[in-house]
């Protein structure tokens, strides 16, 4: 399919889809996942949702840990910070969602910074520990500063509005949330075509090197946890929009834990691969749900298996995909693509 | 006026002299070879000019200007750009990514600006991809320019180094041993590329390197280390000829040795 491809200009040849077929098919999805809401229940809506917001914080923590090489396990803590950003400011402030998301973001930008200054020092496991205390310390002080986050007991967020509109149910927050992930995927995309993108993945593969051929490391380290930490923190606004009350315990290690699965899985290094992690995490599960709830008039106890059988598969699929494809499921998708490209004559 | 004035360097680690007292003065668009047996001290005071060790004591002094307590990417941005004797390639990037990783300092983009892309960001990136692919053109890799690094044959990435550290069109360029584990087509390539890099881009080379014919061959002055000190500074025709020299690579003339024993 890609014979006779040939590239005059340097902006041809640096595009983002290398066919023309391929952006045919890229307007196809967006215009499918605009008509979403008028051909899914509200069940799927509401996982739909969930899904756009995971890929939001996987492609934050992928530009993080997958481009830039530092290993986080802040992302609950750093999603906790975008949603109670945004639990004070649209529902103590009142202040409109247009203004609401991107604060949270630099808010939350601003915090992962914080964190991110052990990096000058730490790589690798070592940083994975200390951001671990970062979620801890966050953790801490959201239970404790109860006059602004109402400690334990939660927070509850107001709908989403904007002047006389307001987004009151899931299908309206869609509309919202659908945006925001297409501009934040094209924006990691040109990021990574762009100066800072590079010097991110040079930092990841040769710290060293990248230093000697004039990247400020430590200020690029910065400005990765900052970017990533915008993502992260957008995505927690959104959830904030989405849950509606929110609390210390929506924000569990284990959901840091899930996001790195999200992004192993899907592929370390790779923006495709953030969204494809994000919807097999997310989406495992619901699709596990409806297996057993089909299953359950033959064998009853699989309701009680239920959590336990979601844990196991969960695990099994990280090993299984670290054995037969350690590069995720992005590389993968490439394979594939790949072996279409020349078909039928794959000479 | 040198390019390079290097003066009194001492840097030792925890009481290990590794250098004690060194000093040379490079001319500008000539080639420098520095030599000396093995753990004379070459790559470390390398790595001093280039910013990554800081000596005790000395000063290096660059176009005029005292480099000795800069960073190193400080150090690159006045156009100083090295290799290293164990590639450090970035290998999961292509060739052009590591190309373009050698204009990140001239580049302007930032974040907004990278993110957007349309605009600023295109022109930029289109403009230094233009400047990478002259380079490309120049050490003959157009047919791997879009392969991944680590994939490369050794002699190509040894290639790559050099092409990485000139898209940066540093004024002083450190090669620390280009050739070592080439073949002799593959050294030959290398030399004509290294001579045509000083002769038409006008670049001053520092290079460290074991191959006697290339360093004689190529060479404007050389400066001789042993155990971290200098012994012999000049041209290779009269560091050749000099005694301290010969001893240090040969041992002790024969009738010396008997004399003493």
């Amino acid at each position: 399919m890609r014979c006779g491809d040939f590239r005059e200009t340097y902006a041809e040849d640096m595009a983002l889809f290398e066919t023309a077929f391929a952006r045919r098919m890229m307007i196809a999805f967006i215009a499918l996942m605009v008509a979403l809401p008028w051909l899914a229940s509200g069940f799927w809506l509401d996982i739909a949702l969930r899904v756009l917001i995971a890929v939001i914080a996987a492609v934050g923590l992928n530009i993080l840990t997958g481009f830039t090489g530092q290993i986080s396990l802040g992302n609950a803590a750093f999603l906790a910070v975008g949603a109670y950003a945004t639990a004070v400011l649209a529902g103590r402030w009142n202040l409109p969602f247009p203004l609401v998301i991107p604060a949270a973001g630099l808010i939350t930008a601003l915090v992962g910074m914080v964190f991110g200054v052990p990096s000058l020092r730490l790589k690798g496991l070592y940083l994975a520990v200390a951001t671990l205390a970062a979620h801890f310390v966050i953790e801490f002080g959201i239970s404790h500063w109860e006059s602004v986050t109402g400690g334990v007991n939660g927070i509850s967020i107001p709908s989403p509005k904007a002047g006389p509109l307001v987004l009151a149910n899931d299908r309206q927050l869609y509309f919202l949330a659908l945006p925001v992930a297409a501009s934040l995927l094209l924006f990691a995309r040109n990021l990574f075509r762009t100066k800072v993108g590079k010097a991110f993945v040079a930092i990841r593969d040769q710290d060293i090197s990248s230093e000697v051929m004039g990247v400020n490391v430590f200020r690029y380290k910065l400005l990765s946890f900052a970017v990533s930490s915008f993502y992260v923190g957008v995505a927690g606004s959104l959830l904030a929009y989405q849950a509606r009350i929110i609390s210390p315990e929506n924000f569990p290690i284990s959901l840091a834990i899930d996001q790195l699965g999200m992004i192993i899985i899907g592929g370390l290094g790779s923006i495709l691969g953030s969204v494809f992690g994000a919807v097999f995490i997310t989406m495992l599960p619901e699709l596990l749900r409806l297996v057993t709830s089909a299953l359950s008039s033959t064998f009853p106890e699989l309701t009680t298996l239920f959590a336990s059988v979601k844990m196991g598969v969960f695990g099994l699929a990280i090993v299984l995909f670290l054995i037969f494809e350690p590069d995720g499921m992005a590389a993968r998708w490439h394979t594939i693509k790949n072996y279409w490209k020349l078909y039928p004559f794959s000479y | 006026m040198s390019i390079l004035d290097v003066r009194g360097i001492i840097l030792h680690f925890r009481g290990v002299a590794a250098l004690s007292d060194v000093s040379f003065k490079v001319e500008p668009k000539t080639i420098h070879a520095i030599i000396g047996p093995n753990g004379a001290g070459k790559t470390s005071l390398l790595n001093c000019i280039s910013g990554v060790y800081r000596p005790q004591h000395g000063t290096i002094t660059f176009d005029g200007i005292d480099i000795s307590r800069r960073s190193p990417s400080a150090r690159t941005k006045l156009g100083i750009a090295r290799t290293f004797q164990n590639i450090a390639l970035f290998k999961g990037m292509s060739v052009l990514d590591n190309l373009l990783i050698g204009r990140h300092v001239h580049q302007h983009t930032g974040v907004m600006g990278g993110g957007i892309y349309w605009g600023f960001g295109q022109r930029e990136e289109i403009e230094h991809r233009a400047l990478c692919e002259d380079i490309i053109d120049f050490l003959e890799i157009q047919h791997i320019r879009k392969h991944v690094v680590g994939t490369l044959a050794y002699g190509l990435q040894k290639r790559v180094e050099l092409a990485r550290a000139l898209a940066l069109a540093p004024r002083l360029l450190l090669l620390d041993e280009p050739m070592a584990g080439m073949n002799a087509e593959e050294k030959e390539d290398m030399a004509r590329f290294v001579v045509e890099t000083a002769e038409e881009r006008g670049t001053t080379i520092v290079m460290i390197e074991h191959d006697m014919g290339v360093v004689m061959d190529l060479s404007n002055s050389v400066t001789v280390l042993n155990f971290g000190e200098k012994i012999a500074d000049g041209p290779p025709e009269e560091v050749q000829r000099s005694k301290e020299v010969q001893e240090a690579y040969l041992g002790e003339p024969a009738e010396a040795a008997e004399l003493s024993a």
